[in-house]
């Protein structure tokens, strides 16, 4: 059965892609439905860990041995990979259904199904590794099949530019995440995570040199893999990628931008928390990057007007949230949120592909409003998940964002007062963004040109029914899970999966922090509908009156600008030095075609010698015959 | 006496050649009797290395097969033999020449015949080099492997070709004169020029720093290193696609080779001395070319770059002296060889068809030609060292050993990973993907049969050996352990002494 969750995927890739010959209804098909199988076994094994503690190592064989280099292919799993499983395949099972009817009119149906069946293979290698280089090829792996489906339609000369920009922000990623491999293989001698768990204590307190400096060996790990979870996750300096990879098609966004792969970030931290809890300073900076990111992403969220880049820099902002959750220790809230996160931003996702897709591709929020009576289940599961993201009292985001806030707060240190601070200023920022969205386009006027509002419809069933189920979800997964998850018996679920070694207090968090966010949150809705469609002018004259701050928003803090600058230019530059003065002006004009040029004037030189008049030969003759008497004159 | 095979490995192209010879031609003809003679020989000669495998015994780090003849009493006898390292070098020499010769049938237009018994003559050399146990008949293999390529470059190339074959010929044998004298020296400090006596003798650790100096520049030209790589851009875009595939994918690893059973084995001592040396050199290639390679504007000397880069691995890997290093580097080049035939052959396909190798002449070609498309893509990926390939095999490997001794070697090596990256991707993007804009280019076809096949092999194997490299690995491990600890023991000796 474990077996089948992993290869299910891969089989539809294969068989999916191949059976294109019997017509794109096969590919769809064979696909959807091996996704869909591997999301129920999944959902079974989840099921029968928590029940019957079934959790076990599956080996596959082994992959590259050499020398006391080991590294297998398995499956292993425990409470942590479950969870995941569950998340990936189910979220992977409905962003198939959705894609049925969302790309119905597309000509490469099978080529896309079957990335999305790579893609979830991969994410599934990733999640039941039971070493790092496995967890390795999985992080590769996924980040292929984004540049794959971001890179989609690969007619758009944008979208081929944002799917290299993926992949090469990740491989910078990759860079330290591979660093990090190595410093554990060097020093654990071995990349298996139960073997380097074990080691990991005993080294607590080696400090080595690196080129130069003197850093405790852990927090340098820690350090470098960090830095492949910040690409992997589109944290604070390498998050330029993810609003980029809104090209890609709308499912691909939810399933890959929004609810699995930018969250294997998260996923690595937790899952060498027995690593990053013995290094209180990487700890610390997590915690300050995914602050960072969380402040960051919802400023520039609320100017944007691209719908899905709105949600990007929201899903952003989130993983910012499980970052500074796991910075503070609070490692199984974020994975809580991971998972209630991922039903309620695939539901925005999707959602807003039902508008893209019935509104002819169009993006732009100011070119939508009025919307809602059109398209009345698109709008409900938008609200929902709207509700869901910004925290509304009872919906899964509620549980799962104040709980990091709480947890923020719990850990009484000052990173965490200051998280729980940013936490919250964050969250009535994302209410902000994300009412603002809601209103521009399902409220106010209807502002397009190119469509008639008539012709705006409800989507399909395929559509629709992944939509409910995520409705269901984004509604009762926070409440259902929660005491399960991250209640005061948490570890019996979560057993050795995840490391704490500081337990967090029972104690009660005050009553006004309990309250606060929820205040604020509900209290933003009214707010919002009267900025963005009672009073619209109080904005423009913001706007007007702030036009640097307005821009400096609106460009996203002008990343791209100065990354430009200090990168890519220069090593453009730099390349066509080293080629052009480099390998043509220096390496050949004084290797072979100095020397080719070199023999050609001694030799025309050694011509003119042999002139053939005798007087040349007889003067040659008296100098050599003048300095040798000259020579044993003096030296005799 | 057992049979010859190594022997019969070595000669039987040059057999093949001679009956090449006798077919009948006219110039401008195609040749049906001499492509299948070809065809034949170096499949023949492919199946006789699969079964060289197969007989071949993992366990043992001695030479097996051995083979013996005395050419002059007393000075050069006439030694084969092999170990896990180089039968894996046959092996890539024995499965690329099939393929080179498959597709220089559709590519090659004029004096097919001579182009066929220039390619067969050079398997026999370079299936010569990696048997040989004898220093002068492994120079003699060595050097004259350049001949045939030099006609190669010279006659069947592009517009420079002269220039270029000149070029090739000039670096190459600056090296090998050094090399020469170097032989001579030796015969005289150990009376042998037999590999496997030198071996037990070892040469004195004073003359070691030399003749490794010597050995080095011609091996540091053929790999090539930084900074004598010029040639090998020059050569690869002029020279006929086959002639890149051979050269890319078994020429330059015979430097590799060389150094593993030359400089390593023979002068240990010199060998740790040279390590930092060596390093610099690597690392400089691997960034400096990387980054050459982003601002190309032809395909094939963007690959030629990529190429250095990638041989920077391969030195990094090997004198980093430990297990995972030196099989790395074997890896390495062993799926170099396979990565680098098949990016040539990829761009052979586009300059069969429009005869323009620049990258920005193309775009959109993924419109017209699918199937092409989806099997370069394979071969991009490989070589971005993608995992699941065998180029990430073992440039990981490499990485892994070089992080063992020099934590700033392979962190200034693992940026090179990232350029590969970027100018991979940069290149398939700007010919493949985009709007199919250029009306000369709507008529192209997609992949025959037959250049749909050997595209196929390579990718499969490459793929293949990235899953389940355990076959390369098990094959040259033993001998690498015995090459590390005859090192370590030389080492730990000339440290006694002192």
């Amino acid at each position: 059965m474990e077996y089948a969750v992993i290869f299910l995927p891969l089989f539809g890739t294969i068989i999916g892609y191949l059976s294109k010959y019997f017509g794109d209804m096969t590919s769809q098909l064979i696909t959807t439905v091996s996704v869909c199988l591997s999301a129920v076994l999944s959902i079974i094994i989840f099921y029968n860990g928590v029940i019957n503690n079934g959790y076990g190592n599956y080996l596959i064989y082994e992959w590259i041995s050499s020398g006391d280099f080991q590294a297998n292919w398995s499956i292993n799993i425990d409470p942590l990979s479950s969870i995941m499983l569950v998340v990936v395949t189910l979220v992977s099972a409905l962003v198939h259904i959705y894609s049925i009817g969302y790309m119905s009119h597309d000509p490469n149906k099978p080529r896309f199904m079957s990335y999305l069946s790579l893609f979830t293979f991969s994410m599934l290698v990733l999640v039941v590794s039971d070493n790092f280089l496995q967890l390795f090829f999985g992080w590769e792996g996924v980040g292929l099949s984004s540049y794959l489906l971001i890179g989609f339609w690969y007619k758009k000369n944008s979208a081929n530019k944002a799917a290299i920009k993926a992949f090469i922000v990740n491989r910078v990623g990759d860079f330290g995440f591979a660093i990090g491999i190595f410093l554990i293989f060097l020093f654990f001698g071995t990349l298996n995570y139960n073997e380097v768990f074990q080691l990991v204590p005993s080294f607590s307190e080696k400090i080595i040199n690196f080129i130069g400096f003197d850093i405790n060996l852990i927090t340098l790990i820690c350090l470098f893999l960090f830095l492949g979870a910040m690409g992997k996750s589109a944290q604070f300096f390498l998050h330029t990628w993810l609003p980029d990879a809104m090209e890609g098609p709308t499912p691909v966004s939810a399933l890959i931008h929004a609810a699995t792969m930018v969250t294997a970030g998260v996923f690595l931290v937790v899952r060498c928390s027995p690593i990053f809890e013995y290094s209180q300073f990487a700890l610390n900076f997590v915690a300050i990057i995914g602050m960072m990111t969380a402040f960051f992403a919802a400023t520039v969220a609320i100017v944007q007007n691209d719908i899905k880049k709105i949600i990007a820099y929201s899903t952003c902002s989130q993983l910012g949230y499980m970052f500074f959750a796991a910075g503070v220790g609070a490692y199984h809230v974020a994975i809580f949120h991971l998972f209630t996160h991922a039903f309620f931003k695939a539901l925005l996702f999707l959602g807003s592909g039902s508008v893209i897709h019935s509104m002819n591709n169009e993006q732009d929020i100011r070119n939508m409003g009025d919307l809602w009576k059109k398209m009345p289940f698109t709008w409900i599961s938008m609200l929902v998940g709207t509700l869901a993201l910004t925290g509304f009292p009872l919906l899964s985001g509620y549980y799962s964002k104040d709980a990091i806030i709480e947890f923020a707060y719990l850990s009484h240190t000052k990173i965490g007062y200051f998280a729980a601070a940013v936490g919250i200023i964050t969250a009535l920022l994302t209410a902000i963004y994300s009412w603002r969205l809601i209103f521009k386009t399902f409220h106010g006027r209807f502002n397009n040109q190119k469509i008639s509002k008539s012709a705006i419809h409800e989507s399909g069933l395929s559509i629709t029914l992944p939509l409910a189920i995520l409705i269901l979800g984004s509604i009762f997964s926070g409440f259902l899970f929660k005491d399960f998850l991250i209640g005061h018996h948490y570890t019996e679920f979560w057993g050795n999966s995840i490391l704490l070694l500081k337990k967090f207090s029972h104690e009660q968090v005050p009553v006004w922090l309990l309250y606060l966010t929820p205040t604020l949150v509900t209290l933003s809705i009214p707010l919002s509908y009267y900025l963005f469609i009672d009073n619209v002018k109080i904005l423009d004259n913001i706007k007007l009156k702030n036009k640097v701050l307005y821009n400096f928003l609106l460009n996203k803090w002008y990343f791209d600008e100065i990354y430009e600058f200090i990168f890519i230019n220069p090593i453009k530059k730099i390349g066509l030095f080293f080629w052009k003065s480099g390998d043509v002006k220096t390496i050949d004009r004084f290797g072979p075609d100095g020397i080719s040029k070199l023999v050609k004037i001694i030799s025309n030189k050694a011509t003119k010698l042999q002139s053939g008049y005798i007087f040349d030969y007889a003067f040659v003759m008296l100098l050599g015959l003048s300095l040798l008497l000259t020579f044993f004159i003096i030296y005799k | 006496m057992n049979f010859p095979i190594l022997s019969s490995i070595t000669f039987l192209p040059l057999i093949g050649a001679f009956f090449v010879f006798l077919t009948r031609s006219e110039i401008n003809q195609t040749n049906k009797g001499a492509i299948y003679v070809s065809l034949f020989t170096s499949f023949v000669n492919f199946f006789l290395a699969l079964f060289l495998w197969y007989s071949f015994d993992n366990k043992t780090s001695d030479f097996q097969f051995i083979e013996e003849l005395t050419w002059i009493s007393g000075f050069i006898k006439f030694k084969f033999g092999i170990d896990g390292i180089s039968i894996l070098f046959i092996l890539l020499t024995a499965f690329i020449v099939p393929i080179s010769v498959i597709s220089c049938i559709n590519s090659v237009k004029t004096r097919l015949k001579e182009f066929l018994i220039a390619i067969l003559i050079l398997e026999t050399f370079m299936i010569g080099v990696f048997c040989s146990l004898d220093l002068v008949i492994f120079y003699l293999f060595f050097e004259a492997g350049l001949i045939p390529m030099f006609l190669i470059i010279g006659i069947w190339g592009g517009s420079r070709r002269v220039y270029s074959a000149f070029k090739f010929f000039l670096f190459t044998l600056l090296g090998s004169v050094l090399m020469l004298i170097a032989i001579i020296s030796i015969y005289w400090i150990t009376g042998t020029t037999d590999v496997v006596e030198i071996y037990k003798i070892k040469i004195p650790s004073e003359f070691q720093y030399l003749l490794w100096l010597a050995f080095f520049s011609s091996f540091a030209v053929k790999l090539p290193m930084w900074p004598v790589h010029t040639w090998l851009p020059d050569a690869h875009v002029e020279a006929p696609t086959a002639g890149s595939v051979i050269l890319a994918a078994i020429l330059l690893k015979m430097a590799g080779y060389g150094f593993l059973r030359f400089s390593v084995g023979m002068f240990p001592i010199a060998s740790e001395y040279f390590i930092p040396f060596i390093f610099t050199l690597s690392v400089i290639a691997i960034i400096y070319t990387s980054l050459v390679a982003l601002m190309q504007d032809d395909m094939k000397k963007l690959i030629a770059y990529s190429s250095v880069a990638h041989m920077g691995f391969v030195t990094l890997g090997i004198f980093a002296f430990n297990k995972q290093g030196i099989e790395g580097s074997i890896i390495q080049m062993f799926s170099h060889g396979l990565i680098s035939a098949a990016l040539f052959l990829c761009v052979g396909v586009l300059y069969d068809r429009t005869h323009s190798r620049l990258i920005n002449y193309f775009g959109g070609v993924v419109h017209i030609l699918p199937k092409y498309s989806f099997i370069f893509m394979i071969f991009v990926l490989a070589a971005l060292g993608l995992p699941g390939t065998s180029g990430f095999v073992g440039e990981f490997l490499v990485l892994v050993g070089t992080f063992k001794v020099n934590f700033l070697a392979a962190i200034l090596a693992s940026l090179g990973v990232i350029l590969s990256a970027i100018y991979m991707l940069w290149l398939y993007k700007r010919a493949v993907f985009g709007k199919l804009e250029k009306n000369e280019l709507k008529g192209m076809k997609d992949l025959n049969k037959s250049e749909f096949g050997i595209l196929f092999c390579l990718g499969a194997l490459i793929l293949f050996f990235g899953f389940y490299p355990d076959p390369l690995i098990d094959t040259i491990s033993v001998s690498v352990d015995n090459l590390i600890t005859n090192y370590n023991l030389d080492i730990s000796q000339s440290v006694a002494l002192k």
